[in-house]
Order: structure tokens, then C-alpha cells, then sequence
């Protein structure tokens, strides 16, 4: 409880109000009539209005898309289904700016569509809907696809039995169990669009902005920082709100629910309705996920004289590009690797922690611990990594030039993925059996270890999986605290994409594919780990 | 001829006024100033109905329940503040709470490992237990595949394995199917003669706890009704609440006179020694005769049931509640007949007042 507590407080509470503090102070003295100032703003209030039905819309729209595919992948046995698992979770890694661009191939002007059938989606807010759907499916199929793939079945065929229909049963039975998760997930994907940035920047052109956004300009563009600082403020507030509400819904639905295998629930597709659900499901998959990463492939591999590896064999070299980059950008992969890898450690141990804490006690301030832990989550990368380098650049926390300050921001955007898929787990499995555990004579900790965690081991992986892609592609932070010899995939991703000329925009492709084939690779992996322990039931 | 009678073993376990409220504080407590003792090497068992507190009795003793007052002492020692780790007590859980993930010589082994003991040991511990529970060679087992007579046995190898000083069983035989239940309790008993082990098991099955027990603990609504050997709890049950929850229907009010009492069913003998006054007594079915008509009691038979070896018969006298009466099947009459009853005097038992 005590490591993660001071974890939070030292590398985000501390940066965070800092700059808040920074942008609202003046000499001194507090100016605390910037804020009225800034919320009279019409322009800041369409911001406000645009950012939040966007959000809504986007959340709404994913669950209606993904929830399908969530009770596909939960219940169906299908040929292919560990790789597409891995696949869906790919774009959630992306960088934002890749998939900005891949989009932009795909609906903008000159793009897929355009050609094909002078469909331009670019200058309407579809655009930005579909890329968020795009981003978050994963995070719907991942969160209640897990959990319901460990419900009981026979739970819904209770219900059946005693005479309710097949819409009935889902609603009463799997439906109520299913309400955290289906909660957790929403709430996530609505925090992920309401703060959304890179996305909204490439595909919403000057017309449309989102508060991260609008704090981006302030802070890069103008130099407004007060300004930037009433922005966050809101954010800020929206998000402890919308964290708040979501605690209470949890709270009240949260219950034990009976827990099994989740290999003994998938079955084969039966029946001509879900033989049409899979396929809807895959082509729903391949029209919205797929093809825009296949653009994105295929992009990198298109020089000006036919397809071939040049871009992938310059890489290798510092001395090809010009001088965007003092290493060769293939660095940045060793780079972004080490880091992910040290942060995904931080990240479950202090994520797990904090989770297994959070089974353990009740309380007023335990319950207010869990609503920080998403905090992260909500307010703007761009504060955190603006915070992180103003804060920790002197003693006693002198880390600007440490190797550790990445892993430790990316880190800090993972514990709440990990606390988010295993505190469900954990506080589904049965009370007694830790009971019946102490009775044998282990003290908590063994009882953790030798209960808790076998149980949700599938969960601890799942969140190790996030964890590591969301510090691969985590970018907001980094590029403010990454040295310049040190660049990470996302970071030289965006700075080629910020340089003009088709070897620069050729390795930005090679270099997002490099880094799309390592997610899915990692998360590939983890599919693997996961069957081969599944054995032992 | 109190329970503790002829205990020369020392005291095992020792609870001293045991309070547990569950909510509110002036609500009906779970368990209510509860006094119970149990020698080493003794196989006790409580009996009662769902809810009056047996589970939480147990679960009091492993430390897996607070409690609001009282003192629970294990070899003498007070337990207060002892961890449910360090209790050195076993406990089999009512639906047996097997670790899922392990299999069946992983659920075994767990408490040795738990004591740090060593792989060869363990190994040869699980061998011989699963030997003694009647399942050799079921060490690699999934728990998933076991029936549940399989699991109630790998339950108790679990909990036997750690050899507890006190192993408590919370209704150890209650998903079970009859004739299972009936032999696994004959194993058991011999087992923990065998082993030398103290038991405390709870149940709401009186055949059983008779069965099981070297004596039975009636509890009710929280509190301690009745303490005996089976043979003393189903000869003599201390109050109606005891009587009705073991089956005993026939109980009348009566007015005691020398060695008589006056009832609704007319006089019947009672005990020696019976003060004079106003009582309630029970007869057992076993002493009530049926006589040829004009003789004793008239009765009409208002429902007979076949019950294997007896039959049991529903008669209901001119005056006053229904009695119930056991005779062998060619001496049964038919429902709608006219019988006369007498009572015996030896299964004529008078009744505390009621606990309320």
C-alpha cells in the first residue's frame, strides 16, 4: 500500500500540481480569476461541448461494435483465434500519430476510398469516431471478453431452464455479471476519447479540438500557460468526476461471481445465427482494424521505383537520414524495447500491489486510493511529461538525465491497466478459499501467492500484455522526456513524419510496421504462455 | 451423568461465554455466551438447525470470525490475536473449497508445504493419506474431474495432512448421497479412532452426529440446548426444542401427581423422582402400544407410513394433540380403524421448559 502510494504522489501528483501551480501563479500570488476568465471563453466552451459528445459518441459506438466481438471471442472456438486475439490488440499499441496518418490514407483526400468511390470522410467527425472505435476495440474485447469467458455457462442455462428466453437469460444472468467489466471498459474507452489527442489533431483539421489538444497549443504553440493550466484544471475535474461515478456503479454490482475455465466455455459455432455473428465479427475485424493497418504496411514498403525494402534496409544507418536522428533509427527500437520492458515490471508491482491491497481492506480512503489509481489515465500526457521535466530536474530527485525517468512515465500510464483487469479477478475469487488456506497455515502473503495468484495469473498476463504495449507506444510523455539519443519507436516515428521528403515519411511507415510486428509479437507471445498454463486445469 | 463425564484426557479446546453479533448490536446474536469443552482425542459434534450458529462456531475456532466477547483456548492457551495461520487447527470446509488450480496431491500437500516440510515427506505423506481415504494413485488427479464423494475425501486428506491438533468438519457430508454418507461416516469414526484425532464437526444431520459422535452438542438460535452422548441426547432430550428437532412429535402438557401425570391423553406414569406440577412430556413412538379396542386410550388411525422396518402410524385420541406410534408391518392397522393406546412408563420423559 505504502510503495505504490509514494509512487503516486512522487511522479504524478508532484509534477502535475507543479505546472498547474506554475500556470496559475503569478509572482507569487495565486490568480484564481484566470479560471472564470477562461470558462467564459466561447471558444473554450465549444471545445468543452465538442470534446465531451465525441467522447460519448465514440464509447457508444465501440460498445456497440466490440461487445459482439467480446462475447465471440469469449465464447467461440474458431481456427486462427489466439493470432486474431493478438491482432485486435495491436492498434490499442499504435502510435497516435501512425494511425492519424493511416487513417488519413485510408478516408482523406487522395485515399483508399477517395479513389474508389470519391468517399471522403476526413472533414466530418466520422473520421475521428471510426479511429477511436479502431483504437478501443481492444480494450472492450480484452476486458469483458475475459471475464466472460470465464463466467459459467451453466449459470445462463439455469435461467433458461426456469423459462427465460435466450435474450432474457443474457440480460438477467450473464449481463448483471458482466456490469463491472462492461463499466470498466466504457469508462476507459470514454477516458481514452475524452483526452484523446494525436487522432483528433491529424483527422479533426481546425474544426474540431479536444481540451488535450487545446492544451497542447497553449503550452507548445502560444506559450499560454496559464491558460493551459485552467484546461487541465477542467480536465482534470471531469475525469475525477467521471472516475468517482464509475467507482460508484462498480460498487454497486460488484459480487463474487463463480469462476472456470475459460477453455471449457469456448465451443464451436453452432447454428446458422452464430456462424453469421463470427463472420460479421471477422469482417468487422478485417474492414476496421486490418485495412488500415494493411495501408500502413503497404505504405512502407512503396519507394518511388516499385515495392521493395529500401526504407527497411536505411534504418540500419545514422548516416542515410539527415540529421534528424545522431543514432540509426533502428536504436530507437532497442530503445523502446528496454524501456517497455523495465516499465512493465514497475508497472505490475506496483500495479499488483496496489490491487491486492485493494482486495484486502475497505474504507473510506482505500476506496478514494482505487479512483486515483485511474487518474493517469485522464489527465493529459503532455502535463505529465511537461511535469516530469520541471519537477525532477533537481535535488533531491535530480532524474532529468536519468535513464530511468521514461520507464517511470510510461510506467505510470500502465499501473492503472493492471490494477483495471486484475482487481475484478481478484475480488471474484471465493473468499473461503482463502480461508480454507490460512486454516492450513499460510500467513497472507502465502495466501496471495498460492491463491490469488494462480487464479488470476491469466489476468496478470492480459495486464503485463497492456502494460508493455501502452509503454512501447506511449507518446505523449516520452517525447517531452526522452534524450535525443535516446528516442524511443513512437518518438522517431513522429520526427520523421515531422521532416518533408518520401525517405523520411517511407521510414516513418517502416519503423510504425517495426513497431506494429513487435506488439503483436509480444502480445502473440503472451497468448502462448497463457495456453500452455491453462494445461495445468 | 454430565457430557464431560469419564474425560480423563486433557482439555483440547475450551470456549468461555463465546459472543458473535452479526449487524446491529442489540440484534439476536449468532452465538450467545456459548460454553463448550472438548477433550483431546474426543469426536464431538453439534447438531442444529440451518442458522443457529454452528458454522459460525467453527469458524470462531480457526479465527476465521471475530468475536464480541468470550475466550477461545486451545491447550490452555488463549487464541486472542492468534492469526487462523497459527492456530494449528484443520478445518474441511462445508463444500470442501479445493484449490482449483492444484491437483489432487497439490491440494494434499498444501499444509506441509505451508510447514516448510520436506518434498520426500510431503510425497509420502500424501501417498499414505489418499491410501487412507480410499483413493491410492490419485495424486495427479484434476480436482475438476473428481465426484463429489472424491472430493469430500481429498478434503479431509487435505485437512488431516498437516496432522491438526483439532480438526473441525462443517458439514462434512451434506452434497453427498445416502449410501455414501452412511459409509463414509462408519469409515470416519474408524479413522479418527485410528489417528487418535479430536474432532469438532457440525451438522444438522442428527443420524449423523449420533453416528459420528462421542457426544452431541443441540444448539438452537445460538446457545447450547443440550449436551450428551447420542444415547442420553435421544433417550433423554432436555426441552421440547431438542425433542420436536429430533423428531419426537408426542408432546403433551401435564400436570404431575406422584407417579402420575394428567394429560389431554389421559394418566400416564412418569419417571421416579418427578416433582409435582405443571410440566410438558413426551412419549417416543416406541412407547406407545396398541391394545384391542375396548382397552386403554380410543384413537382413530388418521395416517399410516411405511417406513422400511416399522410403520408409523398418526392416531388421534377423542381428546387432545395426535400421537404418533411405531408397530411392525402385520400388526399395522388401516387408516380410518379404531385402536386403543397405552404408554410405557420408561419412554415417558419429562421436558425442561423451553429455552425462549
Amino acid at each position: 500500500m505504502a510503495l505504490p502510494f509514494a509512487f503516486f504522489a512522487l511522479f504524478f501528483a508532484y509534477p502535475v500540481a507543479s505546472i498547474v501551480g506554475r500556470g496559475l501563479k503569478d509572482g507569487g500570488q495565486w490568480q484564481l480569476g484566470r479560471i472564470g476568465a477562461v470558462l467564459t471563453d466561447p471558444d473554450v466552451l465549444h471545445v468543452l461541448w465538442f470534446t465531451f459528445w465525441q467522447a460519448a459518441a465514440s464509447t457508444g459506438l465501440t460498445l456497440l461494435i466490440a461487445l459482439p466481438g467480446a462475447y465471440v471471442f469469449a465464447r467461440f472456438d474458431f481456427p486462427g483465434k489466439q493470432l486474431l486475439r493478438a491482432l485486435v490488440a495491436v492498434p490499442f499499441v499504435l502510435p497516435t500519430v501512425v494511425v492519424g496518418s493511416a487513417f488519413l490514407a485510408l478516408v482523406g483526400r487522395g485515399g483508399l476510398l477517395d479513389d474508389l468511390w470519391g468517399v471522403r470522410l476526413d472533414t466530418s467527425v466520422w473520421a475521428i469516431l471510426l479511429a477511436h472505435v479502431f483504437f478501443n476495440y481492444a480494450v472492450v474485447v480484452r476486458t469483458v471478453g475475459g471475464l466472460w469467458g470465464q463466467l459459467d455457462p451453466r449459470q445462463e442455462e439455469a435461467a433458461r431452464v426456469l423459462g427465460a428466453g435466450r435474450f432474457a437469460a443474457w440480460r438477467r444472468v450473464t449481463l448483471p455479471a458482466l456490469g463491472p467489466a462492461v463499466a470498466a471498459a466504457a469508462l476507459m474507452v470514454f477516458l481514452f476519447t475524452f483526452t484523446s489527442f494525436g487522432v483528433v489533431q491529424i483527422l479533426g483539421g481546425p474544426t474540431f479540438s479536444t481540451l488535450e489538444v487545446e492544451i497542447y497549443r497553449q503550452t507548445a504553440d502560444f506559450l499560454d500557460l496559464p491558460t493551459a493550466a485552467v484546461l487541465t484544471l477542467i480536465q482534470f475535474t471531469a475525469v475525477l468526476g467521471l472516475l468517482a461515478l464509475h467507482a460508484w456503479t462498480v460498487r454497486r454490482r460488484e459480487s463474487a461471481l463463480k469462476l472456470v475455465d475459460p477453455a471449457q466455455t469456448a465451443r464451436r459455432p453452432h447454428g446458422r445465427g452464430q456462424w453469421a455473428l463470427l463472420w460479421t465479427t471477422l469482417v468487422v475485424i478485417v474492414l476496421l482494424l486490418v485495412l488500415p493497418l494493411a495501408v500502413l504496411v503497404e505504405r512502407s514498403f512503396a519507394g518511388t521505383d516499385g515495392y521493395g525494402p529500401v526504407f527497411y534496409e536505411t534504418l540500419q544507418s545514422a548516416a542515410t537520414a539527415d540529421s534528424t536522428f545522431a543514432v540509426a533509427p533502428l536504436d530507437a527500437l532497442w530503445n523502446s524495447l528496454a524501456f517497455g520492458a523495465v516499465a512493465t515490471v514497475i508497472a505490475l508491482v506496483v500495479g499488483g500491489l496496489a490491487a491486492a491491497a485493494l482486495t484486502r481492506r475497505g474504507g473510506r480512503l482505500v476506496r478514494g486510493f482505487d479512483a486515483l489509481l485511474m487518474l493517469p489515465l485522464g489527465v493529459s500526457a503532455v502535463t505529465v511529461g511537461f511535469g516530469f521535466l520541471i519537477t525532477l530536474d533537481r535535488p533531491p530527485f535530480d532524474l532529468r538525465s536519468s535513464w530511468w525517468l521514461v520507464p517511470l512515465a510510461q510506467a505510470l500510464v500502465g499501473v492503472p491497466f493492471v490494477v483495471r483487469t486484475m482487481l475484478p479477478v481478484l475480488r471474484a475469487v471465493d473468499g473461503r478459499l482463502r480461508e480454507a488456506a490460512a486454516v492450513l497455515g499460510a500467513s497472507p502473503w502465502r495466501v496471495w501467492r498460492e491463491v490469488d495468484l494462480p487464479l488470476v495469473r491469466r489476468a496478470l498476463l492480459v495486464a503485463a500484455g497492456f502494460a508493455f504495449a501502452v509503454s512501447l507506444g506511449e507518446f505523449g510523455a516520452t517525447v517531452f522526456i526522452a534524450r535525443p539519443d535516446h528516442p524511443t519507436l513512437p518518438v522517431a516515428v513522429a520526427r520523421l513524419l515531422g521532416r518533408a521528403g518520401e525517405l523520411n515519411y517511407g521510414q516513418a511507415m517502416a519503423l510504425s510496421t517495426i513497431l506494429m510486428v513487435v506488439c503483436a509479437g509480444a502480445l502473440l507471445a503472451l497468448e502462448r504462455i497463457r495456453t500452455d498454463h491453462s494445461g495445468e486445469f | 451423568m454430565t457430557a464431560h463425564a469419564g474425560t480423563t484426557a486433557p482439555e483440547l479446546l475450551r470456549l468461555g461465554g463465546v459472543t458473535v453479533r452479526f449487524g446491529k448490536a442489540d440484534g439476536r446474536p449468532a452465538l450467545d455466551a456459548v460454553d463448550l469443552a472438548v477433550a483431546a482425542h474426543e469426536i464431538v459434534c453439534v447438531l442444529g438447525p440451518s442458522g443457529s450458529g454452528k458454522s459460525t462456531l467453527l469458524r470462531v475456532v480457526a479465527g476465521l470470525q471475530q468475536t464480541d466477547a468470550g475466550r477461545v483456548l486451545l491447550e490452555g492457551r488463549d487464541q486472542s490475536g492468534v492469526p487462523t495461520h497459527r492456530r494449528g487447527v484443520g478445518l474441511m470446509f462445508q463444500d470442501h473449497q479445493l484449490f482449483p488450480q492444484r491437483d489432487v496431491a497439490g491440494n494434499v500437500a498444501f499444509g506441509l508445504r505451508m510447514r516448510g516440510t520436506s518434498r520426500a515427506d510431503q510425497e509420502h505423506t500424501v501417498a499414505r493419506l489418499l491410501d487412507l481415504v480410499g483413493l491410492p494413485d490419485a495424486q495427479g488427479r484434476a480436482v475438476a474431474s473428481l465426484s463429489g464423494g472424491e472430493q469430500q475425501r481429498v478434503a479431509l486428506a487435505r485437512a488431516l495432512a498437516p496432522r491438526p491438533r483439532l480438526l473441525m468438519l462443517d458439514e462434512p457430508f451434506g452434497q453427498l448421497d445416502r449410501g455414501l454418507r452412511e459409509r463414509l461416516v462408519v469409515e470416519l469414526r474408524e479413522l479418527f479412532g485410528e489417528l487418535g484425532t479430536t474432532v469438532l464437526a457440525v451438522t444438522h444431520d442428527q443420524g449423523e452426529a449420533f453416528a459420528l459422535a462421542d457426544r452431541v452438542v443441540v444448539m438452537q438460535d445460538g446457545r447450547i440446548a443440550q449436551t450428551g452422548t447420542p444415547l442420553e441426547v435421544w433417550q433423554r432430550p432436555a426441552t421440547e426444542f431438542v425433542a420436536r428437532f429430533l423428531g419426537f412429535d408426542n408432546v403433551v402438557e401435564a400436570t404431575v401427581q406422584g407417579d402420575t401425570a394428567v394429560t389431554p391423553w389421559g394418566k400416564l406414569p412418569v419417571p421416579d423422582g418427578t416433582p409435582d406440577g405443571p410440566c410438558r412430556l413426551l412419549v417416543r413412538p416406541a412407547g406407545v402400544r396398541l391394545l384391542p379396542t375396548p382397552e386403554g386410550l380410543p384413537c382413530t388411525v388418521a395416517a399410516r407410513t411405511f417406513r422400511g422396518t416399522h410403520v408409523a402410524l398418526l392416531l388421534q385420541p377423542a381428546g387432545g394433540p395426535q400421537v404418533e406410534a411405531a408397530c411392525a408391518l402385520p400388526d399395522a392397522p388401516e387408516t380410518g380403524e379404531k385402536v386403543g393406546i397405552a404408554f410405557a412408563a420408561q419412554d415417558v420423559v419429562v421436558l425442561e421448559a423451553a429455552a425462549e
